[in-house]
Formats: structure tokens, C-alpha cells, sequence
């Protein structure tokens, strides 16, 4: 033990070697991450837009179009959000999913409208590809009664029980034993729905996390636990925080299937979700899938960014999932610059028409301040 | 060097002291050993002695207060000695209670025979705090341990503050005849000047207009609790009730300072709550009367009756009123009459049962304002003849007269029922022999007087026919004892059976 | 009416609770093969299988919210605690999301869910095992908290629990598990929640008291009444929500307030019966409310120290008679 060396303090990326850690593998090339070269980076960039155009022809126009629609809806959503947040008109946290668009597309595209899905605190994009309404998700970051929570939950809270949305929570992987218990559910019934879990990587020094894959894969449960690491938990990097940067090999200590996932790649994010849900449905067994992605912005709305550098910054915008999709299927000739001006078009009509809705629904009533604190409330 | 008095122990069941009377005044000189005051602990009267020499600079208890266990009550020191730091520690309390622990302490360690020890409390750095020692006074007895004031709680507990007759602060200790306002002295306070009472006990005190002012809280730090105000509503300790009748009634033209009153003793005399109500002294209740007045309650009822009945011959007093009745027919004297006016003087003479009950003090009132009990349609009232020692016969009987015609017409103001300092009823024209009534409270007696019927009796050896009329007096005995009531009687028969001695 | 143990109640509610709603489902740590760690679910794992009756792993975190989860979508779970020390490590469960679930959501969702298990001091298990932590849990509007005092309470609320559609905390007494009372045997028997019981009625002074200190509060109650003073013993049962009617009632007959609780007595239920009492009925009371409740230390391992640290008769009795004004 006395020849542990440890630089807590300072990112590895800047530390040199390190001894302690050096062994794991995929340390090295994000280590090395601000180092890329542009040639690099381009040739990364033709990788994933061929895989792209490969996976294209087994999915079907309209799903194709939908997904790239959803993408943009997300991303315009929450430069409004972001917008109306330094109007003062969001209060209180607010994450934001720019960047991410592709982990939330691509899995939930691979889903049928029965499953379940339970994310963190980061869930607006979650919530409106499950089907939530804009109006109602804007009208609940606005604190108002039209909101999908009825203005009790806010930006981190948003929840849409129709849709078999279960939720944005508050507490760093504290939904990772509630979807477990979700699918502990489905099984126990014997239905064959299944549960998607997001959480970002900084859950997985959790307790929570590892109690939970140790109990899905014990009692294998069909749920599929969606690691989005977008290398930040706040303002530490993965670097600083954790021993095993490799997520997806954290599956192995419990004997659960694993997947490293391109989060830039919606499709791959598509098929690597399919191949879980398949595993889930039929074997009734859980999966890993670790979602290689970056945040563009803060962590939140109160978060400047200072501890990342422009270059860091610019250079995953070159990744930019909705810039990359939205090349491939113009590339396969399935849309063309008007189409996505169109898809444009109507997701800006389709956000204004949320911040209305927000602006002009409702405060909540006072007295809802004690409503739905019990479902059977005794009364004396 | 300046030395604190403070309330010694000097029982082992101690836990307050009642300050009976000072043997020395300020300005005194003191010595080691040499009595300073009279202490009324719940068991005895106590000598309290001086444990240092010097002059008796300020007395911080007056005489019937009563203060806890260790409370400062006097400063000892040189003539011309600065007193005043010792003073503000004797207003802050903190002296008081930490003398407390310690006697207390050293009383555990000491068991019961350590009070001598007590001597040698403490001095605590710049200051010396003398203890003083208690003797029994000779003849009085220990008496049966009782356990009023044993309530563990010394929290809440409050030293007196400081202040002596000089103190132009003390207010409440304008009792120098024994008559402080009742509420700092007799207040549930244990002493401290604020009244503090539970909350049930103040709910149920409003609602059955008791004066809390005059009650003797029983709870922790003499805390006013529910108990009380059951026992005092028992007892019919209403005073809240006459002041809300006065209130109610638009005030007589006659104040009592148009009455120009030959004050029956040297005593200072207090202005009643009713108008036109007696003036009159209190003193404050001794540990042992309070005592009496708890035991005797518990054991037979709030009122503690007993009942005193003597004969008297009506003889002369018939020939008196007859003779009168021919001087004026206009006067129409009754033997009634008589007997208010009789009874009335006797009391003048008696002045230890013209009075009342306050739960911690004794009311000795100035004037004998008879009630006399009219029946009246729904039942029973007493209009009052006031100072009816000083009235003539023929007054009183005018006056009796009209009030009863008053009250069978309802008529009568509040002031004129209520307030009485001794009351009579007469059922004699019912026929009734003997009979006894029930007292009025707070009135400390009342007197039944039967008919008066020729009886055949025996004087100087021979068998006559006299008028006889038997009269039973209803004493409260937590104020009245019955060789006191005795004596009363005997003065009323006396009179009654010579009624030249109303010329006396 | 059967006399039985705590403990057969308690597996008497479970056992036809589950036999009459196939969503009711047991877990904790050796609830199943070992029968559990206090026999409480004895014979459930034969009757009803391992996929209702389940032993988790060493766990609590993540088999508390996996119980939510699962209440979440409709499933009615008991989790057992093996003690409620171990909930200490599954209070981000209970009180971030059992508790929140249905208000953050605007009312979409009900938790239907019981945490039960022994609550507070056992015999001898020193500090780390002898909490009471009904404070903990009744704080947090969103979960309801039980507290049963005797086999027919632990029936009868248990059944209740079960039933209800809100997380409830039904916290059991390990010195308890053994004693006996008569129990109805009707399947319906049921106890709301919610509800106070006067366990005996008396007019000098009211003692509150619920789970462990009931059967000792009625034994002072006893030992009062010899020394002339009657004592209303008054159970709670249910924490949250507090039948504070019943207890106001009762001050206001009696006029005297002891509380008694096994649990620490800073922020404690105690306090905040005692503050409830003074918010709407102090005109009522004759002396301020008295609390006798475990030793503010943590619990010790020596037996005499032990014996200390709680609240028993002879500390009762004294508290009633303070109270009273009668020493």
C-alpha cells in the first residue's frame, strides 16, 4: 500500500503517469483527449457516418425522420429552456441534454411504448422522446399547473405515468434501484415489458448502482442499465473520480452482459439498446451499456463550464450526433436540405407553441400545496 | 466585610421560610449568636441568630413575607461599608439559589442533625455569606411533619428582590402593618413578585371569578395549580366576583372618605373592594394557622363549622324594647333589632371573629356590617346594616325595615347584599327553638337565634318563668377558634341579658 | 378470539394478506429459507414460494428501492428490515423516494409499500442495534409510521398497512415479538390507521405511551391506582398521521401529561406530542408535560446500563406523580 501514489487533486490528463491506474483500459485515449489531432478526429467522424450509412437501410424512413426530428425538438427545447432560464422564468436547477440528443433517441427508439423508462435529473429530453408533451414539459420547468407534474416537480422531477415515464430523480442514482424494482415488477407478473435506466457516470461510484446490477442479475431482471458518460459528474472528470474508468467492465463484477456504446451515433445507440431489449424480453436479462457522450453545456444552468477548455469544447462539437445524423441520411438521399429545414420549422413551432402554453398556464393553486401528499389521506 | 442574612434551614423539610418578625431594625447593632428575627417555618417559630458581628445594614424581607430556602433577607456590615454590590447579588438571585444547593448539600451530607453545620456555609471568594441558626423558641412545639411545601421543584423558586423600608422601589413591601398588596405577598409566586399559575388553574380562576391574587399556590415554586382554585372555589373565596359587581353599579354618592370613621385601633385601615364596605386590616396567615385552615378543610368541608349555643334571657330586653316602643310608636323596634345592635357592640369587642378568611391572611374588619337574612320569595338574602355599632336602635330597625321591604321587592343593589363582616338569622318567628345556619363565606360567623318563649329556669334556687331564646353561632374555624367564639357569646348574652350596658 | 404472540399476529396479517392479494410480496434478509431473522414470516416461503417470499442480499439500499420501484407500477411489497438500524442505510429510499414519489409527480403515482421490522432497544445489542427511530420516518410528510403495542394492534394494523396505498413504516419491538393477547380471528379484522387507543381510562393524569412502553405504562398505571391516582393510558398506534383528538381529549379531562417513548428524547415523538398538547390545549393543562424517554446517550451493552437507559416503571410512576404534584 505504501507504494500508492495518488494525485487527487489534479485531472490525470495533466498528471503524467500514473501508476495506480494506468492498467485500465480506455484510460489512455481519453487521457490523451485533448491531444487528438484533426486528422484523427476526421477519420472518426468518417467511421461514424459510415457505420450510419450502413445501419440506415435496416430502419425504416419514417422512424428514421421521426428520430431526427425528436433530435432537433430536444435541442432546440433546451436552448429555449436556457433562454427562458436567464429570464428568470425557470427557477432552481436546470440540466440540460444538449449534446446527449442521441443516447435518449436512440434507445428509446428501440423500445415499444409499454416499456418503462426512469432517468435522473437530467430528463428532459427522456420525458419528450417517451411522448410527453412539450406544452406540458416547458409548463413544468415554468412551475405551472399545466406542467406534466403539475408543477410539484420541476426540471428534475418531470414524470408522465401514461407513457410509462417514471421519472427524473433527484438524488445522484437513486432511480437505479427504483427501475429495478420496475422490472422486478414486470417479471413478477410476467409481462414482457422492459426497463430502461439512464444515469449519468458519476452514479456508478454509487452504492446504489451496485446493489442494483448485483440484484438484476441475481434474480435476472429485464432491465437495461444506460451508463451516459459524458465524462463529467459536476465539475470533476471521470479522471478524478474513479478507479475503473471503463464502465462497461463494472458489469463484469456482477456477471452481467455489457456494451460500449458511441453516444455521438444514434443509430449505434439504436442497435446496441435493441440488442438489450432482445436480451431482456426474451432471456429476461439485464444489461450494461456504457454510452460514450459529452455534455456541450454546464453542468447545469448555474454551472459556467470554466473547468473545460474551448478546444475540448469545439472539438466534440465537430461530433455534433444531430450534425452527423442529419449528413448520413442526406448522404443516402433520404432527406435533403428542405426536409430538414421543414423538421426545423416545425420544432420551432412546435417549442414556441410550449413556452405559450407555459407562459399562459396557471400558477398551481394554493391549496394544491397539500395535495397528493398521501394517496388515502385519513381524514377524522 | 459585608455579610448576606440569608433564609437559614432550620427544618429538615424545609423549603421556604416565613419571615414572622425582625428582633433588630436597620441601624442596629448585631453581634454572633444574638437573635436577629422570628422565623415561621412549616413546623415551628424559629429564632434565626446573627453569624456576624457588625451593624444590621438593610433588611431585604419584610415581616410576613414569605421567601425560599437560602433568599437573602438582610445585609450585615460596618456603618459606613459600600452594601451595593452585595444588594445587586441579592437582586440577581444567583447568591439565593446557589445558597440553597448548598445548605441543601450540606444537609444531605449532615443528615438531619447538621443544621448547626449550617454555620459554616461558604464563603465564596470576596464575599462571605453568613447562614444564621435557628433555636426553637421555648413552648413551641414541633408538630407533625408537614408536607406542603416539600414539592422538589427549587426551580421556580425565586428570591425576593431586594428592598427595604427605605427602598422607594418596594412598593409591596408597604406592609408595614402587615397589609402588603396582596399580590406580591400572598401571590402564588413563592415569593417572587409574579404571579405564576398553570394554565387550567388560570382558566377555571376566570371562569369562577377568583382573584388569583389572593390564593396560595401549592405547586413547585408555589406555583398555582388546579388543586387551588378547586379549594378556593370550595371555600367561596370570590372577591373577583364583588369587584365586578361594583363595577356594575353605578357608585353611591357616600364614599368612605365622606365618612369621617374613629378608627377602632391604631391600625391603618384598607379601602374595600365594595363601596361602601367596611375598611379593614389584614394580617398575614402564620404558617400554622395556613396549616390549621389546609387540615381542617381536607378533613370536614371548605368551611369548617363548629357551632356554639347558649340561652339568654330575653327579660330585660323585652322591657327595653317595649319602653321604647312607648317613648315613639313611629319606632316599632323588633327584638331583631336588638340583637344586630347587641351583636354589633360584642364585636367591637371581639374583633378576632369579626373577620375573615383570605387564604394567606387574616381580614380583622373595622366596622361590624351585619347582614341580616330576609326571606324573600326565591329564597334568601342578606342586605347589610353597615356600622351598626355606631347606629342607634332606632336607625338600625329604620333601616332593616326598609331594607327588606327592598329586597322582598328586589330591589336591592349589589352593595347592599354582599360584603357583610358577620350576618344573623332569624327563624324565631317560625316558632323555631334552635336552629343552625350556614356560614356566608368569607364571613367568619354567623348567628341562628331561635324564638323567644317563657321557660320555666332556676334562679338563685327557686323555679321562674323567664323568656328564654336560644341563639347557635356557626364559626369558621380557620379563623375562629372556639374559646374566641366562646368569649363573643358570652359578651352578646351578657349584653343582651343587661342592655344598660349598650349605655357603656 | 385466539391468544397469541406479537409475532403469529404479525404472520397471521402477512400470511392473509397474501393469500388475498397476489401483488402482496415479502423481501428481506432471511425472510425466506431461514424463516426469518425473528420467525415472524415463519412458514410463508412453503405456503406461498420463492417468488413472493424472497431473501435478498445484505442490501437495504438497494432492496428498499427496489421495492418502491416495484410499488411504483402497481406491486404491494413488505420489506423487512432485519432491524430497523439497517433502514439507516436505505433512508435515501424511503425518504427521497417512497415519501416524494406522489407529490414531485403531481399525484401520478402511489407507493403502496410497508417497511416493517424491530424497532428500537433488544436485549444486550449495545449501540449500533437498539435505535428507535420513529422520529426518523414521522417527520417526512409522504409515509405514515405504526407503531403497535399488542398482538391484536399488530393484526389488525399490519392488515391495514398492507392495504393502504402509501408507504407506511410499521416498526415492531424485538421484546415484544413473545407477548401475548387475544386476537380476533375474522379474516376483515382490520385497525385503521390513524387512530388512537385509550388502553385505560383514568382522570388524574394521562399517560402517553406506544410499542414498548404500553405494557409498562399500564403496570404504573396499576401501581398508581393504589396510591390513589387514576391514570388514562393513551396508544397512539399510528405516529403519522397522530390522532392528536384523542390525545387532547384526554388532557383535557385529565389536566396532566407524561409521555413516555423508548426512543432519545431531543427531537423525538415525545416532543413533538408534548408540543402539539401546548399548542392546542395548554389552557387545559395543571402542570407542564412531562417526557420520560430512553437515555440521551447512545445504548450502552452492560446490562445494568442497559436497564438505565429505559424508560420502566418505577420512572413512570415518579413522572405521574411529578405531574400530579404528589411528591
Amino acid at each position: 500500500m505504501s507504494e500508492l501514489k495518488v494525485t487527487p487533486m489534479k485531472p490525470r490528463a495533466q498528471s503524467g503517469e500514473d501508476s495506480a491506474t494506468g492498467t485500465a483500459a480506455g484510460v489512455a485515449e481519453q487521457d490523451s483527449a485533448d491531444r487528438i489531432n484533426p486528422a484523427e478526429l476526421r477519420q472518426e467522424h468518417e467511421q461514424r457516418q459510415e457505420h450510419q450509412r450502413r445501419s440506415i437501410e435496416d430502419v425504416d424512413r419514417e422512424t428514421l425522420t421521426r428520430m431526427l426530428y425528436q433530435m432537433i425538438l430536444i435541442r432546440r427545447f433546451e436552448e429555449k429552456s436556457a433562454e427562458a432560464y436567464t429570464l428568470g422564468k425557470i427557477g432552481g436547477f436546470c440540466h440540460l441534454y444538449i449534446g446527449q440528443e442521441a443516447v435518449a433517441v436512440g434507445s428509446l427508439s428501440a423500445l415499444r411504448p409499454d416499456d418503462y423508462v426512469m432517468t435522473s435529473y437530467r430528463d428532459h429530453g427522456h420525458s419528450l422522446v417517451k411522448g410527453t408533451p412539450a406544452d406540458e414539459v416547458m409548463a413544468e420547468l415554468f412551475g405551472k399547473a399545466g406542467g406534466c407534474s403539475a408543477g410539484k416537480g420541476g426540471s428534475m422531477h418531470l414524470f408522465d405515468a401514461d407513457n410509462n415515464f417514471l421519472g427524473g430523480h433527484g438524488i445522484v442514482g437513486g432511480q437505479i434501484p427504483l427501475a429495478t424494482g420496475v422490472a422486478f415488477a414486470s417479471k413478477y407478473r410476467g409481462t414482457d415489458q422492459v426497463t430502461l435506466c439512464f444515469f449519468g457516470e458519476a452514479a456508478v461510484n454509487q452504492g446504489a448502482f451496485h446493489e442494483s446490477l448485483n440484484m438484476a442479475q441475481l434474480w435476472k431482471l429485464p432491465c437495461i442499465y444506460i451508463c451516459e458518460n459524458n465524462q463529467y459528474g459536476m465539475g470533476t472528470s471521470l479522471a478524478r473520480a474513479m478507479s475503473l474508468q471503463d464502465v462497461s467492465q463494472k458489469a463484469r463484477a456482477y456477471n452481467m452482459a455489457s456494451e460500449f456504446v458511441d453516444g455521438m451515433d444514434v443509430l449505434a445507440v439504436r442497435e446496441a439498446t435493441a440488442r438489450a431489449v432482445e436480451r431482456a424480453r426474451r432471456d429476461s436479462e439485464p444489461t450494461l451499456l456504457e454510452v460514450r457522450t459529452y455534455r456541450f453545456m454546464g453542468h447545469s444552468m448555474s454551472d459556467p463550464g470554466n473547468y473545460r477548455t474551448r478546444a475540448e469544447i469545439e472539438k466534440y462539437q465537430e461530433r455534433d450526433p444531430i450534425k452527423v445524423f442529419s449528413d448520413s441520411l442526406k448522404q443516402e438521399g433520404l432527406i435533403d436540405d428542405a426536409a430538414v429545414a421543414d423538421i426545423e420549422k416545425r420544432v420551432r413551432a412546435e417549442v414556441e407553441q410550449a413556452l405559450k402554453f407555459a407562459d399562459e398556464s396557471p400558477e398551481p393553486a394554493p391549496e394544491e400545496l397539500f395535495t397528493h401528499i398521501y394517496a388515502t389521506p385519513i381524514n377524522k | 466585610m459585608a455579610t448576606q442574612v440569608v433564609m437559614p434551614k432550620l427544618s429538615p423539610t424545609m423549603e421556604e421560610g416565613q419571615l414572622a418578625r425582625w428582633l433588630k431594625k436597620e441601624g442596629d447593632k448585631v453581634g454572633v449568636g444574638e437573635p436577629l428575627a422570628e422565623v415561621d417555618t412549616d413546623k415551628a417559630t424559629m429564632e434565626a441568630q446573627a453569624l456576624a458581628t457588625g451593624v444590621l445594614r438593610k433588611i431585604l424581607v419584610a415581616e410576613g413575607e414569605t421567601v425560599p430556602l437560602g433568599a437573602i433577607i438582610a445585609i450585615i456590615g460596618e456603618p459606613d461599608e459600600d452594601i451595593s454590590a452585595l444588594l445587586s447579588q441579592a437582586e440577581s438571585g444567583e447568591a439565593a439559589a446557589a445558597n440553597k444547593r448548598s445548605i441543601e448539600d450540606s444537609v444531605k451530607a449532615g443528615g438531619d442533625g447538621a443544621q448547626s453545620e449550617l454555620a459554616n456555609v461558604v464563603p465564596d471568594g470576596a464575599r462571605t455569606q453568613a447562614t444564621i441558626q435557628g433555636q426553637p423558641l421555648a413552648g413551641d412545639v414541633g408538630g407533625a411533619p408537614s408536607n406542603t411545601y416539600e414539592t422538589a421543584a427549587s426551580a421556580g423558586q425565586t428570591p425576593q428582590p431586594g428592598g427595604g423600608a427605605g427602598d422607594s422601589g418596594a412598593a409591596r413591601q408597604s406592609s408595614g402593618n402587615g397589609q402588603s398588596g396582596a399580590g406580591a405577598a400572598t401571590g402564588g409566586s413563592g415569593g417572587g413578585g409574579r404571579l405564576i399559575v398553570s394554565p387550567i388553574a388560570a382558566r377555571m380562576a376566570a371562569e369562577a371569578g377568583i382573584n388569583l391574587q389572593t390564593l396560595k399556590g401549592s405547586g413547585p415554586g408555589g406555583r398555582i395549580i388546579k388543586r387551588d382554585i378547586e379549594s378556593a372555589v370550595a371555600t367561596g373565596a370570590q372577591q373577583a366576583q364583588s369587584q365586578q359587581q361594583t363595577q356594575q353599579t353605578p357608585a353611591p354618592a357616600e364614599t368612605p372618605a365622606q365618612q369621617p370613621q374613629q378608627p377602632a385601633a391604631p391600625a391603618v385601615f384598607q379601602q374595600p373592594a365594595v363601596e361602601g364596605a367596611s375598611p379593614y386590616t389584614e394580617v398575614p396567615v402564620s404558617t400554622m394557622r395556613a396549616t390549621i385552615a389546609r387540615r381542617l378543610v381536607s378533613s370536614i368541608g371548605p368551611v369548617p363549622h363548629f357551632f356554639l349555643t347558649t340561652e339568654i334571657e330575653m327579660d330585660r330586653a323585652a322591657e327595653l324594647r317595649r319602653s321604647l316602643n312607648e317613648l315613639d310608636p313611629e319606632l316599632k323596634i323588633s327584638i331583631n333589632d336588638l340583637i344586630i345592635k347587641v351583636a354589633a357592640v360584642a364585636l367591637m369587642q371581639h374583633p378576632a371573629v369579626n373577620a375573615s378568611f383570605q387564604e394567606k391572611t387574616i381580614r380583622h374588619y373595622q366596622r361590624a356590617d351585619i347582614g341580616v337574612a330576609v326571606a324573600v320569595e326565591e329564597g334568601l338574602i342578606t342586605p347589610v346594616v353597615r356600622g351598626a355599632e355606631r347606629k342607634g336602635i332606632g336607625q338600625i330597625s329604620r333601616e332593616v325595615r326598609e331594607l327588606a321591604e327592598r329586597a322582598r321587592a328586589r330591589r336591592l343593589k349589589p352593595e347592599e347584599y354582599t360584603g357583610a363582616t358577620f350576618s344573623i338569622s332569624n327563624l324565631g318567628m317560625f316558632g323555631i327553638d334552635e336552629f343552625t345556619a350556614v356560614i356566608n363565606p368569607p364571613e367568619g360567623a354567623i348567628l341562628a337565634v331561635g324564638a323567644m318563649q317563657p321557660k320555666p329556669v332556676v334562679r338563685e334556687g327557686e323555679v321562674v318563668v323567664r323568656q328564654i331564646m336560644r341563639v347557635t353561632m356557626s364559626c369558621d374555624h380557620r379563623v375562629i377558634d372556639g374559646a374566641t367564639g366562646a368569649k363573643f357569646l358570652q359578651t352578646f348574652k351578657k349584653i343582651l341579658e343587661n342592655p344598660l350596658y349598650l349605655m357603656t | 378470539m385466539a391468544v397469541i404472540t406479537m409475532r403469529e399476529a404479525l404472520n397471521q396479517a402477512m400470511r392473509e394478506e397474501m393469500q388475498r392479494d397476489p401483488d402482496v410480496f415479502l423481501m428481506g434478509e432471511e425472510v425466506a429459507a431461514y424463516q426469518g431473522a425473528y420467525k415472524v414470516s415463519k412458514g410463508l416461503l412453503e405456503e406461498f414460494g420463492d417468488k413472493r417470499v424472497i431473501d435478498s442480499p445484505i442490501t437495504e439500499l438497494g432492496f428498499a428501492g427496489l421495492g418502491v420501484g416495484a410499488a411504483m407500477v402497481g406491486l404491494r411489497p413488505i420489506i423487512e428490515f432485519m432491524t430497523f438500524n439497517f433502514s439507516i442505510l436505505a433512508t435515501d429510499q424511503i425518504v427521497n423516494s417512497a415519501a416524494k414519489m406522489r407529490y414531485m409527480s403531481g399525484g401520478q403515482f402511489k407507493i403502496p409499500i410497508v417497511f416493517r421490522g424491530p424497532n428500537g432497544s433488544a436485549f444486550q445489542v449495545s449501540s449500533q442495534h437498539s435505535q428507535a427511530l420513529e422520529s426518523w420516518y414521522a417527520h417526512f410528510p409522504g409515509l405514515k409510521v405504526v407503531m403497535p403495542s399488542t398482538p391484536a394492534d399488530a393484526k389488525g394494523l399490519l392488515k391495514s398497512a398492507i392495504r393502504d396505498d402509501d408507504p407506511v413504516i410499521f416498526l415492531e419491538q424485538e421484546r415484544m415479538y413473545g407477548n401475548k393477547g387475544e386476537v380476533p380471528d375474522e379474516p376483515d379484522f382490520l385497525i385503521p390507521l390513524g387512530l388512537a387507543d385509550v388502553k385505560r381510562e383514568g382522570k388524574d393524569a394521562t399517560l402517553i405511551a406506544r410499542s414498548m412502553t404500553v405494557p409498562i405504562a399500564l403496570k404504573a398505571a396499576e401501581e398508581l391506582e393504589k396510591q390513589g391516582v387514576s391514570v388514562e393510558v393513551v396508544d397512539p398506534r399510528t405516529i403519522r398521521p397522530l390522532d392528536i383528538e384523542t390525545i387532547i381529549n384526554s388532557v383535557k379531562k385529565t389536566n396532566r401529561v407524561v409521555v413516555a417513548e423508548e426512543s432519545h428524547p431531543f427531537c423525538g415523538v415525545g416532543a413533538e406530542i408534548s408540543a402539539q398538547i401546548m399548542e392546542r390545549a395548554f389552557d387545559y393543562l395543571d402542570a407542564p408535560v412531562k417526557r420520560v424517554s430512553g437515555a440521551d446517550a447512545p445504548m450502552p451493552y452492560a446490562k445494568n446500563l442497559e436497564r438505565l437507559a429505559l424508560p420502566d416503571v418505577a420512572t413512570l410512576v415518579a413522572a405521574v406523580r411529578e405531574v400530579c404534584y404528589l411528591d
